[in-house]
Formats: structure tokens, sequence, C-alpha cells
């Protein structure tokens, strides 16, 4: 408990959650949308995991996928366009006990929140971090997203899109302090939920990427790889994010690849030929904000006082 | 550098003349120590129980060019042996490091025929003919313009104790001003050996060398020295001094906030800079984000987690946040938000006073959301407002705004020292279980307000969204619970404005003229009211605190003058200007807020300086609205 001393502190009684505990409202997404995966994939985390709804926050920003937090029933914080960054630091700021998930997508993140993001792979404060990448703005209605390939044809860019989309696995490789990132693809719930999971175990803010089809403006885009899996490379490593061996026969396409190795993680997540999946990038050692922003949390309101008494006394005159 | 200063004749030094008040500045070029020396001036002043108020005279860049108008640095000190609300007038005594600084001075209308204007006259051996001729130049003019002009010879003086004069000169003129204001020396080597302890021992000995040269200059050398004796009873009652953003950021450590989320910006960065120095030992943290949207993200993050959050930021800052100041109040999330106001709009004046974002924080949202607005008028309220600001934030869910200047957030007085109350602090997060039936904006019908749950309390789980949404904070858009929603938000401020006492006037409660103001400009605005009343002016003010909600009574005290009128240091078109008409006129922003509020036709008068407005200006402005009441002209039509 925040503010008081370690042996004032009241433990919740252990509560067993069913996985139906973590349903919140019914997903309104379009059926075939590819964020029911993530969804599913978080919720039976939860449930494995057994972590307090209570103690459980989703922060979003706004977008098909930002509507996530609605269909948790834990806490939840269904914020700005582009904003879910510097909210998910504030919650995770002086609350170390709560698990803090932050859901965005390729508009939310990669265009208005930019910033925010290569700021807050920086900070590398304890949060999952999903961004639902299906290279289009959906909610909206079918505009082009940083991540809509070259000639992409939207209703901004009737006759195709101009610049070549960026990367989120390259530009979040780049990030001084970034600590971890991975990609999947919505069409291998275990595999999104392998990578989910070690996301959740990484301290530090976890960022993966999820190759999400949005059934009205965007499945044709990856209509290679879901019918050809040998366009997929998945990436092992004792340290990496695995799959069960009968889901990876399915893979035929495979690399060794030690998460520890920065240039070499680059050097794949820069491929144009394949789409990686699997762990590109972990360090454990990487400065965590949180030890900075946690400070003085135990203090009592009576140690307190006395500082704040000693601090205004320096100016008595 | 040559030695052709004729040497100052020793002059028969008299006994110090009482003074009831003096005005002293001091400037150089920026990064000479003028600031440092007037703060130090002002601290000792302060400690022998005058009353102060000073001004800092800021330059825009960090080092601009030396010896230019424009790049005075220094400090404006008014001292008196009674309360001191405000910057005064006209200065008594200024010292200036050179003469080209002194010009900004004189273009703000900072001197008067007779101030005696000290200036080094050291630049009269400069090697560059072009200095010299400068000097000569601007001397010639400043005794033509009837300042008592005399030399110093400052550089010289230094050289005998100090390498670089640069930093060095300020404390020379330090002992030569507590010379003159016959401050006594051995307490003044007491604050610089305090002063300059961190530095070393040699720093110690050198500066408390220069201060006794100084000092004992100005004994055999300066004619006209004074005593500004200090307040009747002073010493008896703790104090403390301290500028306006200091004033913040103890009240924020006060007010139990832990976290402050800040973008730098001037002028609100120095509250953060004492913050970040300070808050470590309360247990807070300065949080410097990427940029002003992201510093009011983290802080509404913070306090939706359960700990209210304060950003502080000025103008261009507060153009950034207003879409997550909307999201607070729709989603009611405690926050404090101050706002440092400086000249606008755009980039504006980074570093001068106005009280340009009144309306801007009222209004500057997409539609309608109610929100608490306040502004402290003193340094003690900047202190006070902060704990008040936290409270309500929680007590009514919501944003709340507290509006400061750069003229109080630079300014130093002192005020009776805070008794510390451990109720100020936030009580430690409720972690109980949530009553399972109770909805996270059970609205209390009857005055909109409802508690929230904090992450950890089981039960209470629930999704804050800054889209329309009913009790159980569920998406809706349904026009009638929209409307409910509206209306439960709106009616906090209404809950809150019957909490709040009517203004009282200054000067009478009823007579011809009403002055209402805000903000820094108090002690101003009621030092000209009480020279107007000393003459029969019969002129009142009121200072509002309050702007959302409204302070209650504005009407019922308003009838009782024939007419109300704003003085704002804010833009108004002045009636009679081309092509300004009753019809086309743009009144300031709290002109027009009372108007709006009270349907009073009330007036304005306003400018826009970039320095605080000086007491006898706006004597001279009120007169000659008296003087058109007494022929009956422009009164109010409430």
């Amino acid at each position: 408990m925040q503010g008081l001393k370690k042996e004032w502190e009241i433990e919740p009684h252990e509560q067993h959650h069913e996985k139906a505990d973590y349903a919140g409202a019914m997903p309104r997404w379009c059926p075939g949308c590819g964020d029911h995966s993530a969804l599913n994939a978080v919720k039976r985390l939860c449930y494995e995991k057994q972590l307090p709804p209570e103690r459980t926050v989703v922060v979003s920003g706004i977008g098909c996928s930002s509507r996530f937090p609605h269909y948790m029933k834990t806490y939840g914080f269904h914020g700005l366009h582009g904003r879910a960054f510097p909210v998910a630091c504030g919650v995770k700021s002086r609350r170390p006990d709560l698990h803090v998930f932050m859901v965005t997508g390729d508009g939310d993140c990669c265009a208005i929140g930019a910033g925010h993001w290569i700021h807050a792979l920086r900070y590398n404060m304890d949060i999952t971090v999903i961004l639902l990448d299906n290279n289009v703005y959906g909610l909206t209605k079918n505009q082009t997203s940083p991540t809509t390939r070259l000639g992409e044809h939207t209703n901004t860019h009737p006759r195709g899109a101009i610049i070549p989309p960026l990367s989120p696995l390259t530009v979040a490789l780049g990030v001084a302090n970034t600590s971890f990132v991975a990609q999947t693809v919505d069409w291998n719930p275990a595999h999104v939920f392998n990578c989910i999971e070690a996301a959740h175990a990484h301290r530090g803010t976890s960022f993966v990427r999820i190759l999400q089809r949005c059934p009205h403006f965007s499945a044709h885009v990856f209509d290679a790889p879901v019918h050809d899996p040998s366009l997929l490379l998945m990436l092992e490593h004792e340290n990496g994010v695995g799959l069960e061996p009968d889901k990876l026969k399915k893979l035929p396409n495979r690399m060794g690849h030690d998460p520890a190795n920065l240039e070499e993680a680059r050097a794949i997540a820069a491929r144009e030929d394949v789409y990686p999946i699997g762990l590109l990038y972990r360090n454990e050692h990487a400065a965590c904000y949180d030890d900075f922003t946690s400070h003085g949390l135990s203090m009592t309101q009576l140690e307190k006082q006395t500082a704040i008494r000693a601090a205004i006394d320096k100016f008595a005159i | 550098m040559q030695a052709t200063i004729p040497e100052a004749a020793p002059v028969t030094v008299q006994s110090a003349k009482n003074v009831d008040e003096h005005i002293i500045e001091i400037v150089s070029d920026s990064g000479e120590g003028a600031q440092t020396c007037g703060q130090l001036f002002a601290d000792l002043c302060a400690r022998n129980g005058n009353g102060i108020w000073t001004v800092e005279i800021i330059p825009a860049e960090i080092e601009p060019p030396k010896r230019s108008r424009a790049g005075a640095s220094g400090n404006r000190i008014r001292i008196g042996s009674h309360a001191i609300t405000n910057a005064g007038d006209c200065a008594d005594i200024v010292v200036a490091f050179n003469e080209q600084v002194l010009y900004s001075r004189i273009d703000s209308g900072a001197l008067r025929p007779g101030t005696i204007v000290y200036v080094d006259g050291s630049w009269l051996a400069d090697s560059d003919e072009r200095v010299v001729e400068q000097y000569r130049a601007a001397i010639a003019d400043f005794r033509a313009r009837g300042y008592q002009v005399i030399p110093l010879p400052i550089v010289e003086e230094c050289l005998r104790y100090a390498d670089d004069v640069r930093k060095g000169k300020n404390i020379w003129v330090l002992g030569l001003l507590c010379a003159i204001y016959d401050l006594e020396e051995a307490r003044v080597q007491e604050s610089i050996a305090k002063k300059f302890g961190k530095k070393g021992p040699d720093a110690v000995k050198k500066n408390a060398q220069l201060f006794t040269a100084g000092y004992q200059w100005a004994l055999k050398h300066v004619e006209q020295r004074f005593h500004v004796a200090p307040i009747a009873g002073a010493g008896t009652r703790a104090q403390v001094v301290m500028n306006g953003n200091q004033a913040i950021a103890l009240g924020i450590m006060s007010a139990g906030i832990e976290v402050c989320s800040m973008y730098p910006i001037t002028p609100a960065t120095s509250a953060s800079h004492f913050l970040a120095a300070a808050f470590e030992q309360t247990g807070g943290i300065v949080h410097q984000a990427e940029d002003e949207i992201a510093a009011i993200g983290f802080a509404i993050g913070c306090s939706y987690a359960g700990k209210t959050a304060v950003t502080i930021t000025s103008g261009p800052g507060l153009a950034l946040k207003t879409e997550f100041i909307g999201y607070a109040v729709m989603a009611e999330v405690p926050l404090v938000i101050v706002v440092v106001q400086r000249g606008g709009p755009s980039t504006g004046l980074p570093t001068k006073v106005e009280q340009g974002d009144l309306l801007a924080a009222l209004h500057a949202s997409p539609g309608d959301a109610p929100k608490i607005v306040m502004a402290p008028a003193t340094i003690e309220e900047c202190f006070h407002f902060m704990i008040t600001a936290r409270k309500l934030a929680e007590e009514f869910r919501g944003p709340v705004m507290v509006l400061s200047d750069a003229n109080l957030a630079t300014g130093q007085q002192p005020f009776a020292k805070p008794e510390f109350d451990p109720n100020w602090l936030a009580a430690p997060l409720d972690m109980s279980p949530w009553e399972h039936e109770t909805p996270p904006f059970a609205w209390d019908p009857e005055t909109g307000l409802s508690r929230r749950p904090i992450p950890g309390q089981r039960g209470g789980e629930y999704v804050l969204t800054g889209l329309a949404h009913d009790e159980h904070s569920h998406v809706a858009y349904e026009s009638s619970i929209n409307q409910r929603a509206m209306k439960m938000r709106s009616r906090k401020l209404a809950v809150l404005q019957s909490a709040l006492r009517p203004p009282v006037a200054h000067g009478g409660d009823e007579g011809d003229l009403l002055v209402v103001g805000w903000g820094s400009t108090l002690g101003t605005i009621e030092e000209a009211v009480d020279r107007l009343r000393t003459e029969g002016g019969k002129v009142s003010s009121v200072h509002l605190r309050f702007f959302s909600p409204m302070e209650p009574g504005l009407k019922a005290i308003f009838r009782r003058f024939r007419k109300v009128m704003t003085v704002e240091v804010n833009y108004s078109d002045d009636a009679g200007d081309p092509w300004i008409t009753e019809d086309s006129r743009r009144y300031s922003p709290l002109a027009q807020m009372l108007r709006s509020h009270t349907l009073t036709d009330v007036d304005c008068w306003s400018r826009v300086p970039g320095s605080p407005i000086p007491p006898e200006m706006i004597v001279t402005e009120l007169r000659k609205v008296l003087d058109g009441m007494g022929r009956g002209e422009d009164v109010c039509r409430g």
C-alpha cells in the first residue's frame, strides 16, 4: 500500500479468478478483426498468471485497437489519440504494484504519438506495450497510416500511398535504452500469447508489434504471409520466444537469433523479403525510469511532515 | 586599461537620512551578477525587518551582447518601513555596471529627474575609443535628463581583490549599497559567508574583501546615505522570504503532492528547479517529460492511479495541454495545473509579465469543459493556494487551474511563516474493496459530486474514457445520458460557489468608482486606490481569486458604485482610438468575463508593457476617469 510502512500493509485476500472474470464488455470489433487474437492472449495471460484484476490497468489511446480496455474487466484508461504512452508511464510512476498494459495502433503509436513512443521506450518503465498494426486507419475509415505499404490505395491517397512506410521494429530498435522488441502475427494465436507472456515477464517497456488484419481495409495486405508461411521468419533461441513443436512445424523458415545481439536484431528488422517473428531484442539490464519515479514511496507521513517543515524553515528570516 | 579616472575626493559624510521607503535598481550585462547582488540586498533588507518587493530585470537571452540596451539584467528592490506590496514607481537610486544597459530602464520609465544614478566610470578609461565616446555621450544625456550622476571606480577597485572583475563587481556594489542604506556590516558579512561557503574559504575571503571595499568606499565618498527603519514589531513574528515560484513549489510539497510533471518553459521552470533539488527530501519527484502534452498526460495517469499530481507551465504550454485538460474534466480526474503567465500571444514575451491566459484557462478546450480556475494575488497565496487546489481537485474530482504570473514568479516578498498542518497532506491511498453496487460515477443528483475508485480497490474495476459515458463509465451516445452527465459536471461548480464568500471591497463599500483586478496587481491597485482616497476620490477596489466558479455577490457589489472598471496587465482597445467604437471595442479578458457574468457595463483600462504597471500610472488613469465622471461622462449602465 502506498505511503504506509511495510508493516502496516494490508495484504489483499488471495482470490482465484476464472478466465471469465477478466472479460469486460462484449467486443464490438468487426468479425475477423485481428484485435480479437490480442484480446484473447491478454485475457489468457491474466488468467494463467492470476493477475489481480484490481491491480491490472490497461491503458490505450484512440482508434479501433484502443477500445481494448473496455473489453477487459480490469482497471482501464481509454485516453486521447496518441497519448497512451505518457498516461501509462504516469500510472506506473507511483504504483509499482500495478500491472500496466498499453494497447495502441499504427496511427496512435507511429503517427500522432510517435514522439511519446520514442521517449517511452527510452524511459523503459515496466509496461507491456502491444502495437496492433493493421497498416491503416480503421476507425476513421481507411486512411493512410505511417505503416501503409507504398502504393496502397486509401481514402487519403486514392492513387496510392506515396512514401515508403516506416518500420516500427527498426524505429524501436534505434531508440537508446530500448529493452524488449518482439513481433508476431494475429493469425498465430499461440505465438501471440507466447510473445505477450514473455513481454509481461520482462521488467521494462516491452514492445510487441502484432501484424493485424483489418477485415475491411487491409486484410489483403497480409494475404501473402497468411497463405505462404515461409514468408514468416521464425526467430529461434533458448532466450527467445518459442513455440510448441507441433506449431513450429508449420513455420518452415527459421533462423537462430540471440536476442542479446542488437546489431543482428536491427539487420533482421530491416529485412523486407520476410516478416520476422519472435523476439528480436531483449536487454534485462537497461535502466528503468521506475527506479526514479518510485522514489520516496516508503516514507511515512511523519517523515514527510518533518521534511516539509525543514524545507519551509530554510526560507525563514 | 589605463587609470585615467580622477580619484573621487572624500566628502563630508552626513549621517543617513531617514526615509519611509526607497526603490533601488541594480543593472548589469548578463552574467555580471547584478541579479545575485539584488537578491542578496533584498534578503538583507528583509532580515533587517523592512518590507520588500523585488522585480527581476531579465533579458530574453542567456548572454546577450555586452553593453547593449536590451541586455539589461538585474533587480528592482522596493524597501520600506511598512509592508511593501508592489514594485512602486520610479527608482530613487540606480546602480549600473555600464551606461548602455541603463537605457533599457530609461525606456521602461523606471527613472525620474532626481534619481541618483551610480554608474561605473571605468569605461572612460576603455581602450576602445567608441566605448569612451558612448560613455561620455550617455553621461551628458543622463545629466540633461535631470539624473544625479555619480561615477564609480568599480573595475579599478575590484581589480585589487579579483582577477576576473566580471565576477566581483556585484559584491563590491552590494557593499556600496549596504553602506548607503546603513545596514550593519558585520551582519552582512555573515550572509556572505553563508552564500559563498560552498565555494570554499577563498571565495568567502575574496567576496568579504570586495564587500568591505565597496562599503568603505561608500562611507568615504558617498554624500547621500539613507536609513529605512524596520517595520514596527519586526522580528516578533516568524517570517519567510521567497519568490512566487518557490512558494508554489513549497505549496506543492505541503499539499502532499508527490509528482510534478513538467516541460521546461519560462517563467514557470524555476518552480521545478527548486522542486528538483528539494522534492527528494519530502518524498516527491519532478518528471521532466518530452513535451507539454506528455507532461500533463503523465500527471493525469499518476492522478488516475490515486496520487493527484501537478503540472506546471506557461501560456504556450497551456495551449498544448488543452486536449488533456478537457479529458480531465470529462473523465473527472483530479489534477492541479499551474500556469505562470507571460506575455502572449504565441511565444510573445517569455520573461515578462502579462495576465493574458485567463480566458484560455477557462475556455481553451473543445466543448463545455467546466473546471475550477483560481489565481493567487500574493506570494503567500501562491503557497496556500496549492494546498487548496489539491483538496478542491479531489473533492470536486477534476482539474484545478492556478494562474500565477511572471511578476509573482520572480518577485520576492516576506510573509508570515506557514505553520505546517499535517491535514494539508493527502491521505494515504484507500485500498479497501469498492462497494460493488456503486458505479464509478455515482453522481449525487443534487451536487454532481461522486467518489472515484482507485486501481487496487477490488470490485471498483472500470474503464475511464474521454467519450461520453454514463455513470458506469460505459460509452454512451444517448442524448439523455449526455445531457445529464454534462449537467452533473457543471453542477459541481455551482456547489463550490456556494462555499465561497463574496469579496470585500478595499476602500469603501460604495462610491463613484470600483476597480476590479486579479493576480499580482493586488498591491499596486490598492496602493493607487489609497492614494486617490487621500485626495478625496470615492474609489474602491475588489480583487478576485476565483473565476470558475466566479466569486459570488459581484453584481450586488457593483451596483453600489457609479462605475466599474477592471485594471489588468492585458490588451484592450482604447475607446476613442481610430475605428474603435462601442460596437467594435475589444475589452480586456476580466472585463469581458464580468460584463457577461454580471450584465454590468464594466469598463477596462489595461496595458501590456511587459513589466508591472506602476501605481502612479494607475492613479493618473483613474483620476481621469473620476474627473470625467464629475463631468457626467461614461458611467455604468448596469
